[in-house]
């Protein structure tokens, strides 16, 4: 059986060779020597239709006038091309305050979960061999187990008595929900770095503070980034917990503003798809910058070993 | 073998030099200082729910003023409830009609995007997409699709069942919700079985083209064998997800027509506004055991490679 980062680093590799585009010498992937398969592109472009789909609708909606959107077919493109569904879905839903506290919301988990994660990743791998660290990297892990139905009761009524119901409380629960997925990558990644690495800037004379925060924490940048995004997704998405976390609903996060406006868009479709493309947008624009760590990041979390 | 201890996750460090002799060696404070933030917040936001749910499940507590001990009583109602029973019923079934359809897909796509294919990337982009939306506007943007869209075409093609909205059909909403989470789920099934993929040789496929199988006889008899383990995380996984259904349901029917589609995690909350409070927290314990025996059988089934 070999290591743990060794395969993990296998899977990153594996997924970086596909970046590659078409397969070329050395790759023992085509089973076809004579070339491509254009039958096999061809039917996965026709899938692509699917997630293709959904999306054009979305956007095609959103820029109709609220006549074309009821009246016509949700495949037809916008004509007249107008942007009044955007202008009456940023006042309607106060576009502005609920994009901020989504953005204050996913910052602070991506920020907290990193910070958490990566100090509590250090100290349990350097210290092993000492009960304490290695039952806490257990009880850490072991919240992946818990999915958030079982524990929501309890929990709306803890950040009620805690004045957290709010964003902040929030963003310490999608903190303690990333948690256990962000440990278990930190402390696989840090048994990779080499110890000469450390010992020698400890001949130097750095405290473990200083070793930890210029030494380690910068070499853990790639896991931080996968460990971020991940955060960022689950953080910037969710429906559920905001929504029976936070009381107040003119501080919701965007997902919830669309199922409180929900009733309110009625049969103004290019209002809601609007609404829904603003929603979704920042998402997607954040993916686009980041595939690579995306799919390198599902794989190392699912894939251990 | 390292998988004695179960798991690489469970397999100690190895041992560091500086390990060995000194190992009683002092725990420098400031280590302390790094883990404890995180173990108290845990704590407080995780563990102390968990135990609070479990002990209120005793109770007949409202969620707020005076309670009292009842003992098994809440456990012995829900036993008999036909709304819980219903959203187990449900939840069960959709998780396990969902698990197969976004694996067999998942799993198709895989291949065909390990295939010597153009547009490798570009196409592999567009499938991961699914993933970085949010379940309930996607759930919303097919709301609508499957309330007006789908209807025009069933009409117009003269398909009695698909002229009316699924969603308001009692016998088939259900199709919706597995559809819609299948759109999301699909990626992130899918992205595992590329890794499976990528990690056969190819000189097997070359052994078999020389003995004369076929395509089909390749990738059910040499493919598949070699990728089983991946299918094991991908069920599992996909599995214990699917049970947690609340966000899609919630954009889709919102357990509707009637509570024909009510998911246990809709059903539990409900114990937040309806008064039955403890009641929901017995409701929320039993799903957390069922949660907790699926995790066993994953650790079991996967010797603990699959993390999530």
């Amino acid at each position: 059986m070999s290591t743990q980062p060794a395969l993990v680093s296998e899977n990153v590799q594996a997924i970086e060779n596909l970046e590659g585009g078409p397969a070329r010498g050395g790759s023992f992937r085509g089973r076809r020597i004579g070339g491509d398969s254009w039958t096999t592109t061809f039917l996965l472009a026709l899938c692509s239709l699917t997630v293709l789909i959904p999306l054009y609708v979305t956007i095609a909606m959103a820029f109709k006038t609220t006549e074309q959107a009821v009246e016509g077919s949700a495949f037809s493109l916008p004509a007249p091309f107008s942007i009044d569904g955007f202008r009456e879905a940023w006042s309607l839903t106060d576009f502005p305050r609920a994009f901020t506290i989504s953005l204050l919301v996913t910052a602070g988990t991506v920020f907290g979960t990193i910070i958490l994660a990566a100090f509590a990743s250090y100290a349990i791998s350097r210290n092993w061999e000492r009960r304490l660290f290695r039952y806490s990297f257990f009880y850490l892990l072991a919240a992946m187990f818990i999915p958030f139905p079982v524990l929501a009761l309890a929990q709306i009524r803890l950040t009620g008595l805690a004045g957290l119901d709010n964003p902040a409380g929030v963003t310490l629960l999608h903190i303690m929900f990333q948690l256990s997925f962000s440990v278990l990558l930190f402390t696989a990644f840090l048994r990779s770095i080499p110890m000469e690495l450390e010992e020698s800037a400890r001949i130097d004379g750095a405290s473990t503070w200083q070793t930890f925060w210029h030494l380690i924490f910068p070499l853990l940048a790639p896991m931080s980034a996968t460990v971020g995004i991940f955060a960022f997704l689950a953080s910037w998405n969710d429906f559920m917990m905001p929504s029976l976390i936070t009381s107040d609903p003119s501080l919701q996060t965007l997902p919830v503003v669309q199922s409180i406006f929900q009733t309110q868009f009625s049969n103004n479709y290019n209002v809601s798809f609007a609404s829904y493309l603003m929603a979704m947008a920042p998402a997607i624009i954040v993916y686009i910058f980041t595939q690579r760590w995306v799919m390198a990041g599902v794989t190392q979390g699912a894939v251990k070993g | 073998m390292a998988t004695t201890t179960a798991t690489p996750v469970t397999t100690p460090h190895a041992p560091r030099p500086e390990a060995g002799p000194r190992k009683r060696r002092k725990v420098e404070p400031i280590y302390y200082l790094f883990l404890l933030p995180a173990l108290v917040l845990f704590s407080l936001a995780i563990t102390l729910p968990a135990v609070m749910g479990i002990f209120y499940s005793f109770t007949n507590s409202i969620g707020f003023g005076e309670w009292e001990f009842v003992g098994l009583i809440n456990y012995q109602a829900m036993f008999s409830d036909p709304a819980i029973l219903q959203s187990y019923l449900f939840t069960f079934g959709f998780a396990a009609v969902t698990v197969v359809v976004v694996n067999v897909v998942a799993f198709l796509l895989a291949v065909g995007l390990t295939a010597r294919i153009r547009f490798k990337s570009g196409l592999r982009a567009i499938f991961v997409i699914p993933m970085v939306i949010s379940g309930i506007i996607i759930a919303y943007v097919f709301n609508y699709l499957f309330s007006n869209s789908v209807p025009a075409a069933g009409s117009s093609l003269g398909i009695s069942w698909l002229s009316e909205s699924l969603l308001a059909n009692p016998d088939l909403a259900w199709v919706a919700i597995v559809v819609v989470t299948a759109w999301q789920a699909i990626p992130g099934t899918l992205l595992i079985y590329i890794a499976g993929l990528l990690s056969i040789p190819g000189d097997v496929y070359e052994a078999a083209d020389l003995d004369g199988a076929s395509k089909l006889q390749a990738l059910l008899r040499i493919t598949l064998p070699l990728v089983a383990g991946y299918v094991v995380i991908n069920v599992i996984l996909g599995f214990k997800n699917f049970l947690n259904a609340y966000d899609i349901i919630v954009g889709l029917t919102n357990g509707g027509p009637g509570t024909e589609t009510r998911s246990i995690a809709m059903t539990i909350v409900t114990g937040f506004t309806g008064g039955d409070y403890a009641y929901q927290m017995a409701n929320a314990t039993v799903f957390f055991l069922i949660t907790i025996v699926i995790s066993l059988v994953q650790l079991r089934a996967t010797r603990g490679r699959s993390a999530l």
